[in-house]
């Protein structure tokens, strides 16, 4: 560590307006509620306990990172609570009654382009609409709504392999929020982007979220998004994949990208870091037979570096 | 994009033009070979046409005997003292000239013949165009929906798929006694034939497809709200619809394959009859024109279904490949 570095403060601490936002997001009802929720898959390679005993609640309008190193189960967790899979123990509750299946009070975003090829912007945004059995006029007008607010809505023709991958996950965002569902899933939204596009669309979803009525939880593996986006953050290991620590982020709204390097920032940064990676992971196997043998190609004097 | 095609060089722009070229090339090519058989006479021409028999017996005018035996009875009238035969240098009967079969081709069109003995090639063309439809439109009625249903209900796949598979190693033209006893010896058996020939690929190729659609799509629309048939019909169906297509244009190629076993089958029609009948009066650049059209045909209509297919789907970024 540099010693010219003042020591960071602790991340459990938090300033007087932190902590009563705290208490005020602690008053709001509950929406999501996990209780003991477990998950093992039966493969042919035997069973694997994706999920063990995972415990959390999710306030209305609060802002939920998941964060954990990849295979932790962050994925199996989201798909369970969207309905996608089922869970094998425990329960997950939705405004206190049990998910059994998919249902348009919960909006779920991909990290794969999961827009339908064949509808326009538009018509993708109406889907869910019309699933509903909404006419075709009242969707038309949800659906123009919802791209203004994404900013997409000069592309409402345009097809999605016209659209960049920003605006494919905008548009997947207003697909997902025109069902005004209670809680937006969303499983590594912005995974596949370039940096500068994805803090384009971290800075155009917190203005989202403070705008409407939706509460979010936002899977990622990229620390400084977890932090920069939210209220709490999970923080999940792996095999089997349980809660490490649920933390409390001490940075303050709003948030800005100046906010990087406040001490706040870093201090959770640091915490997230001696959680996530404690030790190095071991490679998977087929990664350790791999061992390069280097030969020189060139001319001994002609170095690069 | 083609990955392929990029590693051995070649860039998109340039590569459009190059391809028209040697698309045309790949035509010209077996044309250009075919010419040079034909009209080069220090190629092949293995025999000798006749113009005067001179002191020959057995010799006629336009008949093609071997050089050889020409040669023979050369020198035998040589020795008799007899009129020398004539003749030039010529391919067998079964390899018309080029423009032989040109000049087929367009009198098959322009002047059918007027014995009614002899099918004309655009009556017995029709006929057998007839029979192609109403093949494949029955198998597609039967094979699109099982091919979609199978794909997408993994029990009603299992259900039906292994006898399927069995099935389509029969061969077609092996029913076709049978089709004749069911369905009589006019176009039942023969449609029945294409039928059989086309059903049980079809099932398996439209199924396999149908599986292929990525599930995420299938996740979003169960997330957004849609179910059981809706989900069929609003996501499954439209999402392999251009793959659909694909299948079905490479099936109806399939379904021609079958045409001429099809056609012998129980009282012979079609085209099939067409050329039978004129190999047996053995006039070959009518054979070869009939062979020809029947390639223009299925390679004109697939042209046209694939141009068709691009208007279709113009969000399908696979048809940017072809
Ligand atoms: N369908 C499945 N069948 C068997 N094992 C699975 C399946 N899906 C996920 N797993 C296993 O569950 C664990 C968690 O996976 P996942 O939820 O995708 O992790 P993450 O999203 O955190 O990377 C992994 O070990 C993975 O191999
Ligand atoms: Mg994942």
């Amino acid at each position: 560590m540099n010693l010219m570095e003042p020591i960071l403060p602790s991340y459990l601490d938090q300033s007087d307006a932190v902590r009563e936002r705290f208490e005020r997001i602690r008053q709001r009802e509950t929406i999501l509620e996990v209780r003991k929720l477990g998950k093992r898959y039966r493969s042919p390679q035997g069973e694997v306990e994706a999920l063990r005993g995972i415990d959390f609640s999710v306030r209305r309008r609060e802002f939920v990172c998941v964060i954990g190193p990849s295979g932790c189960g962050k994925s199996t967790l989201i798909r369970i609570l969207a309905g996608l899979d089922k869970h094998t123990s425990g329960e997950a509750l939705l405004d206190g009654k049990p998910i059994t299946g998919p249902g348009q009070d919960r909006g779920m975003v991909f990290q794969g382009y999961s827009l339908f090829p064949w509808l326009t912007v538009k018509k993708n945004v109406m889907f869910g609409p019309h699933m509903k059995g909404e006419g075709n006029d009242q969707a038309e007008r949800d659906a123009q709504l919802w791209l203004e607010l994404v900013g997409l809505e000069k592309f409402a023709d345009a097809y999605p392999h016209q659209l960049s991958g920003g605006m494919r996950q905008r548009v997947a965002i207003a697909r997902a929020l025109v069902n005004q569902p209670r809680i937006l899933l969303m499983d590594e939204p912005f995974g596949a982007l370039d940096a500068q596009t994805r803090a384009k669309m971290q800075s155009h979803l917190i203005d989202i979220w403070r705008n409407i009525d939706v509460t979010v939880l936002f899977i990622t593996h990229d620390l400084d998004e977890a932090i920069y986006l939210a209220d709490r953050i999970l923080v999940l290991k792996a095999h089997p994949g349980e809660v490490q620590e649920v933390i409390e982020v001490p940075v303050p709204r709003p948030r800005t990208p100046g906010q990087f390097n406040s001490p706040e920032f870093r201090a959770t940064k640091a915490r997230l870091e001696a959680l996530i990676h404690p030790a190095p992971e071991p490679l998977p196997e087929d990664e350790q037979a791999v061992k390069p043998h280097m030969i020189r190609f060139t001319d001994v004097h002609d170095n690069v570096e | 994009m083609n990955m392929i095609a990029n590693w051995f060089g070649g860039s998109a722009d340039v590569d459009a033009r190059r391809r028209a070229l040697l698309g045309i090339g790949s035509f010209l090519l077996p044309l250009l070979a075919w010419c040079l058989i034909s009209y080069t006479p220090f190629i092949w021409h293995p025999k000798v046409l006749v113009t005067d028999p001179g002191g020959v017996d057995y010799f006629q005018v336009d008949m093609r005997v071997d050089k050889a035996m020409f040669k023979e009875e050369v020198a035998n009238m040589q020795q008799a003292h007899l009129a020398l035969p004539q003749g030039q240098p010529s391919n067998p009967i079964y390899l018309p000239a080029p423009d032989e079969v040109a000049k087929a081709f367009y009198n098959g069109f322009v002047n059918p013949p007027s014995n009614t003995d002899v099918p004309s090639m655009p009556a017995s063309l029709w006929h057998s165009i007839q029979i192609i439809f109403w093949g494949f439109l029955l198998s597609s009625l039967i094979g699109v929906p099982l091919g979609i249903l199978s794909g997408t209900y993994a029990t009603l796949g299992r259900l039906n798929e292994p006898f399927i598979e069995f099935f389509r190693y029969l061969p077609a033209p092996a029913f076709g006694a049978l089709a004749v006893a069911i369905l009589g010896i006019y176009n039942g058996p023969k449609i029945a034939i294409i039928v059989i020939g086309t059903l049980f690929q079809q099932v398996l190729i439209i199924a396999n497809t149908t599986r292929k659609l990525e599930t995420t799509l299938i996740e979003a629309a169960r997330t957004l709200g849609s179910k059981n048939l809706k989900l069929l019909t609003k996501v499954v169906v439209p999402g392999i619809l251009p793959d659909l297509y694909r299948d079905q244009r490479i099936l109806l190629g399939w379904a021609w394959t079958y045409l001429i076993v099809a056609e012998l089958i129980g009282t012979s029609s079609g085209i099939t009859w067409f050329i039978t009948q004129q190999a047996r009066y053995q006039h070959f650049d009518n054979v070869y024109a009939a062979i020809m059209t029947i390639g223009l045909i299925g390679f004109g209509s697939d042209l046209i279904l694939a141009r068709l297919g691009r208007r279709l789907f113009p969000w399908d970024r696979t048809q940017d490949r072809q």
